[in-house]
């Protein structure tokens, strides 16, 4: 009878392709979250980052932005090539009455985002409201670049 | 004097919150009332829940329906309702809580009552 199990058979043993896929892991990792997700967390900048979202039908675009809390005034929308920024200021109320705050989670101050539109867009048709803390832009596609159906003609 | 106690770190509200956004709040205390707001992007007053059961002050915000707007390129929004719980100290006056929201954002004023506030009592001779 063997008291010492045999070394070799259960080592782990070194593998290239092991290596590889841990790095490539590690590389997912990282680029999993990007930049917009680390600066909402609170805990690494401590700056508001407000959530966007891009929809894209045959005619137009739409961009929504959660923006609770803000004056219409405060929003600032502006189209520079090719690109939509949407910037502003979330002021904070100075205390109800002089109160004290003892939950703060909210965040204030300047934010800015700017997103690459996909497709030139007729700026002198773009539209933004703001209902229920979100803003809407509606951004209509110019005429070339929406889709056309090319009919085949019988030669 | 913690008033309003948050409740969320309890085990079986954890569970309840399952699929809900947890909405920041800010809570400030004055003389006479405590005030709360939580940010709630896409809730109008119709989508809006203030439940008191006992001490416990529960807000749900549904999301108004949206109309589609196409192929999403970029989703950061979660299109989840909103959900959090907050245990009241007795000393708040829970007749006279008062709920509004305008743009996305919830205020509740929670009065508290005239036993707990400060008096003022005039020595006399």
């Amino acid at each position: 009878m063997q008291l010492i199990r045999r070394a070799g058979t259960e080592a782990p043993t070194w593998s290239p392709f092991d290596q590889i896929f841990g790095l490539r892991n590690e590389l997912n990792r990282l680029f999993e979250n990007p930049l917009t997700e680390l600066g909402r967390s609170t805990e690494f900048f401590n700056v508001w980052v407000p959530p966007l979202d891009l929809y894209e039908d045959k005619d137009k675009l739409t961009v929504k932005v959660e923006l609770p809390g803000l004056k219409k005034q405060d929003i600032e929308v502006s189209l520079h090539d090719g690109a939509l920024s949407i910037s502003g200021e979330r002021k904070e109320q100075n205390g109800h009455e002089g109160g004290e705050a003892y939950r703060s989670e909210r965040l204030y101050g300047k934010f800015n985002r700017t997103v690459t539109l996909p497709a030139p867009v007729a700026a002198d048709k773009i539209k933004a409201s703001y209902q229920d803390g979100i803003l809407t832009v509606t951004l209509p596609k110019t005429e070339e670049a929406k889709p056309r159906q090319i009919e085949v003609m019988a030669g | 004097m913690k008033a309003m106690t948050n409740v969320e770190n309890r085990p079986e509200t954890v569970a309840d919150n399952r699929g809900y956004i947890t909405p920041a709040v800010d809570i400030a205390e004055t003389k006479d009332t405590y005030v709360l707001e939580a940010e709630m992007p896409g809730v109008s007053k119709n989508g809006l829940e203030v439940l008191l059961e006992g001490n416990e002050l529960t807000i749900v915000g549904h999301r108004s329906a949206q109309a589609s707007e196409g192929e999403p390129i970029y989703r950061e929004c979660k299109p989840a309702d909103f959900r959090r719980a907050f245990e009241l100290d007795p000393a708040i006056n829970a007749a006279k809580i008062d709920a509004k929201v305008d743009q996305g954002v919830l205020t509740l004023t929670l009065p508290k009552s005239e036993q707990v506030k400060p008096r003022r009592i005039t020595v006399t001779d």
